[in-house]
């Protein structure tokens, strides 16, 4: 039997393995869970945005006929540990458990105070009105410049920050509402802003945005009689729900099994947990029933997410050439009510496009009375980098030079050092600066009044973390791959892919399922560009591991040493002493009744086996500002990526795309309006104003393909970073449309209507 | 406390006898009723489109309409698109042009652009992106989506 070799899958655009379910509404998102006697719940929330809880009383609640259950924080047990680590740092155990339920106060508009569950959504609604909560309401802090002042209302004076050193470190023996702060750097700012012979030195602003995920949030949970716990839910990792979930309800992480259903985007903030503990606790009080909790959109805007308002403020120094010689950044970051923004990010990218020899970047994260942020996309790269570039432009203007020609002059380059003390690896800032500046976009004229044209670069670090696979060949040759990671876009197509590639067989015969955390090894969260990278390798190693245990079995057979057997990817064939060969599809037929079939497995630590490729991207866009209405159109957009290798180009385009509407999102239309109270206003989809198909053109996107070494396919992480240049890119197009800067995002029709005014 | 009631409708071809509350959207009616869970809640307030389908003829928000609203009413959703087990060429395209990523939207979407193309074969881009213009897509950034309707259309 002869098999044709067959040409490369990766690089191919196949159906992914969950399309036929989404396409014909079978596929089960986590609100579709459906489970016999099953409750329903609901939260009620604080309609102040800073206030003392002098007394909760349930008692009305839970004598309506259908209301099975009512929780508040006593419901949940004290904190084994005082202080738990999370990824943004250490923080107090009780605020972990206070932002699901709060204690003795509450810190935003929208903190829960009580859950319930009942026979129907519609009793467990009328059951939240006969709730009574009692408030003292206190005055709200609501932005980065009322949080510093010195007579700033202090958001946590219970003292559980106070044994962790700097964290909320008392300034002149006051408390504060500045969590933290970070400084990174290179070289030595001053020398380099002495060596420089322009310096400019701005400030820019970015506003809340939400994540804007359709999907609103929703955990279903049965506390079996046994103790044990089984959560559904809308999640980007089972494993780190379980985490957390243990953690605030004191459970051991064995006894709780997380299974992730669909999920219905969630770009960061659905890596939080919000209802899981509180369907837990609500079956725990019901006696073991189902109960399943979901959010409204508006609870989702009013108390998820958001991102962080942010102030930056941008000095550089360059010598008359252009060449980058220093540059200083300081950042602002609102966390929310609870510390840990990612302010961390959005400094250690905010020079990464560039090399810079001298360079520092110091980072607050600070407090106010908002719902507790959320990483969302690139998290803290896209107001880092918004401000970093739209200086590099300001600075291009300084100099007389072209925006292109001052980037090209200054890119980073494999072997030099950030200012967060790594070292690039193979990057592709060259490779994506000559892209762009070769695309059709850019080398075609803008015509016409109030049009203008900008680019921007974008820079995030990606990650890796741990992962596992577990794959089943089955006798009619088909292979079962199971991972831990949960696919927000298209990564089970991307998985399969790698393994089929990997052991030579038809992309249709890899089934890709996502597994809970019972039945599949630990796997860090879908999140940080890691997925299609590190879930990848163990993609791969499975195989690999799979090929190892065919030559070992098909050695028996042939009653010759392994050593002689070998397997040949390119034709999925075994191949032994002098002509003896076996395809992949007869040695599965053959396994049954020779010892028995076979599973290949892989846990890895991705970034022992080759380094996280980083990526690079530059975007060019073409706007039209009408000087009557304010309102910019967008008429030409570009986004250029190094994506080490695109395994689905399509859904690498799609990353991209829909990362640059986020963007626009930001940059022209999104934002969070607040009364003085600390009130969204426009609490819907309707006036939280995200990109419709009719505000967008079609995306044009070039796959910049710089193959990362760390990788067996030369994958690089591809998510994140198209969110970051847009917000600059479009700054710099209006400026160039009308002559005005826009210091602050979205530049809303007001916005642009007010810097008109000035600037005229 | 609130009153149960009896609808008779035609669902996706098949008459259908359901109990709901008063309260009940047909959004609501239809997932927890009935158990068609394709049909998505996003806002629950008519601005999303997730929850989109086709009600004697007309596309609606199942969000914005009551359940009571429905009898005698005639009503497709996503469910009910493919015929014969066959997939219609919208959900073919979607497919094969990658136009969902997540796909909490994409129910809707297929609705939606059924309706448009029943209503109007042959749509240029800004007609694709007008009549869509009610369904949020987070996820894509709508190239693909559009691209998919356009592809389904050369199809027809």
């Amino acid at each position: 039997m002869t098999t044709e070799s067959r040409p490369s899958i990766i690089g191919t655009r196949p159906i992914r393995p969950d399309g036929f379910d989404k396409v014909v509404g079978r596929a089960v998102y986590g609100a579709d869970v459906r489970l016999p006697g099953m409750l329903f719940g609901r939260v009620k929330r604080s309609p102040h945005a800073h206030a003392v809880i002098k007394r909760i009383d349930v008692s009305k609640a839970l004598a309506l006929p259908g209301v099975h259950a009512v929780i508040t924080h006593a419901d949940f047990p004290e904190p084994r540990e005082k202080i738990v680590q999370s990824f943004r740092g250490p923080g107090p155990a009780q605020w972990e458990i206070e932002r699901l339920l709060a204690r003795r106060k509450v810190l935003f508009k929208g903190h829960p105070v009580a859950a319930v569950c009942a026979n129907d959504l519609h009793t467990a609604e009328d059951a939240l009105d006969l709730i009574e909560v009692e408030y003292e309401v206190l005055l709200p802090v609501l932005n980065l410049h009322d949080a510093l002042l010195p007579s700033a209302p202090i958001l946590h004076d219970d003292g559980f920050a106070d044994p962790i050193k700097g964290l909320f470190d008392p300034v002149g023996g006051h408390a504060t509402n500045v969590a933290t702060r970070l400084e990174l750097g290179a070289g030595d700012v001053e020398l380099g802003f002495r060596e420089a012979d322009v310096i400019i030195e701005r400030e820019y602003e970015t506003g809340t945005y939400h994540q804007g995920y359709i999907e609103p949030h929703n955990g279903t949970a049965i506390w079996g009689p046994d103790g044990r716990l089984t959560v559904w839910t809308s999640t980007q990792g089972a494993f780190g729900m379980r985490e957390s979930i243990s953690r605030v309800l004191g459970l051991s992480i064995s006894q709780l099994r997380v299974i992730p259903a669909e999920i219905g985007g969630g770009f960061g903030a659905k890596n939080v947990m919000y209802l899981e503990p509180l369907a837990a606790l609500l079956s725990k009080k019901s006696g073991g029933r189902p109960v399943q909790v979901r959010m409204s959109n508006q609870e989702v805007l009013e108390a998820t997410g958001p991102t962080s308002a942010t102030r930056a403020w941008v000095r550089l120094g360059a010598k008359r050439d252009g060449t980058l010689v220093a540059a200083d950044v300081r950042l602002e970051y609102e966390a929310g009510a609870y510390h840990g923004s990612p302010v961390a990010g959005g400094a250690r990218c905010a020079l990464g496009p560039y090399a810079i020899p001298h360079q520092r970047v110091v980072g607050y994260d600070i407090v106010v009375n908002k719902s507790k942020v959320a990483a969302y996309r690139a998290p803290g790269a896209s107001a880092s980098e918004f401000a970093v570039e739209s200086a590099v432009d300001e600075l291009a203007q300084k100099l007389s030079m072209d925006p292109m020609e001052l980037r090209l002059k200054n890119p980073a380059r494999a072997g030099q050092r950030r200012s967060d003390g790594a070292t690039h690896g193979s990057i592709g800032t060259v490779e994506v600066m000559q892209a762009l500046v070769d695309s059709p976009h850019y080398r075609s004229e803008l015509a016409g009044k109030n049009r203008g044209r900008g680019v921007a670069m974008g820079f995030w670090q990606n990650g890796g973390g741990e992962s596992s696979a577990f794959a089943n060949v089955h006798e009619d040759g088909r292979v079962t791959l199971l991972t831990g990671s949960v696919d927000i876009g298209g990564l089970r197509a991307a998985l399969a892919m790698q393994f089929a590639e990997t052991l030579g067989i038809p992309y249709e015969d890899v089934s890709s399922l996502v597994a809970d955390t019972e039945s599949i090894g630990f796997t860090n969260n879908t999140g940080g560009s890691r997925s299609a990278f590190a879930t990848g390798w163990a993609a791969y190693q499975s195989a690999l591991d799979i090929r190892e245990q065919l030559e070992q079995r098909i050695a028996k057979i042939w009653e010759v040493d392994a050593a002689e057997v070998s397997y040949d990817p390119v034709d999925a064939t075994l191949r032994g002493p002098g002509d003896l060969m076996m395809t992949f599809k007869e040695a599965a037929r053959r396994l049954p009744h020779s010892g028995g079939m076979i599973q290949g497995h892989a846990d890895v630590v991705s970034t022992s086996l080759g380094a996280v490729g980083a990526c690079m991207a530059a975007h060019i866009v073409d706007v039209e500002v009408d000087r009557e209405t304010g309102k910019v159109t967008i008429l030409r957009y570009t986004a250029v990526q190094d994506v080490g290798r695109a395994i689905h180009p399509s859904y690498v385009e799609g990353q991209i795309q829909g990362g640059v509407a986020q963007g626009v999102g930001m940059a022209l239309s999104e934002e969070y309006v607040f009364d003085a109270s600390g009130a969204m206003r426009n609490n819907s989809l309707l006036d939280y104003r995200m990109p419709t198909a009719l505000d967008l053109p079609m995306i044009d996107v070039v796959l910049v393909e710089v193959p990362n070494p760390g990788h067996p396919y030369g994958v690089r992480g591809v998510g994140e970073v198209p969110i970051v240049p847009p917000l600059a890119a479009v700054a710099n197009a209006i400026a160039d449309a009308i002559g005005v800067r826009v210091p602050r995002l979205p530049a809303s029709p007001r916005v642009i209507l007010e810097q008109l005014e000035q600037g005229s | 406390m609130s009153q149960r009631i009896i609808v008779n409708s035609n669902i996706n071809g098949e008459n259908i006898e359901f109990m709901a509350d008063e309260r009940d959207s047909l959004l609501e009616a239809l997932r927890d009723r009935i158990g068609l869970t394709g049909v998505k809640e996003g806002c629950n307030n008519g601005n999303c489109g997730a929850c989109a389908v086709i009600m004697d003829g007309r596309l609606v928000n199942s969000c914005c309409v009551m359940a009571a609203e429905c009898q005698d009413a005639s009503i497709t959703t996503v469910e009910g698109l493919e015929k014969d087990g066959q997939l219609t060429t919208l959900q073919q395209t979607f497919l094969e042009d990658a136009a969902l990523q997540c796909g909490i939207c994409t129910p809707g979407f297929l609705v939606a652009a059924t309706a448009l193309l029943e209503f109007n074969p042959h749509p240029t881009e800004h007609e694709i992106r007008f009549w869509l213009a009610g369904n949020l897509c987070r996820c894509t950034g709508y190239d693909k989506i559009i691209r998919a309707v356009q592809h389904a259309a050369e199809r027809a």
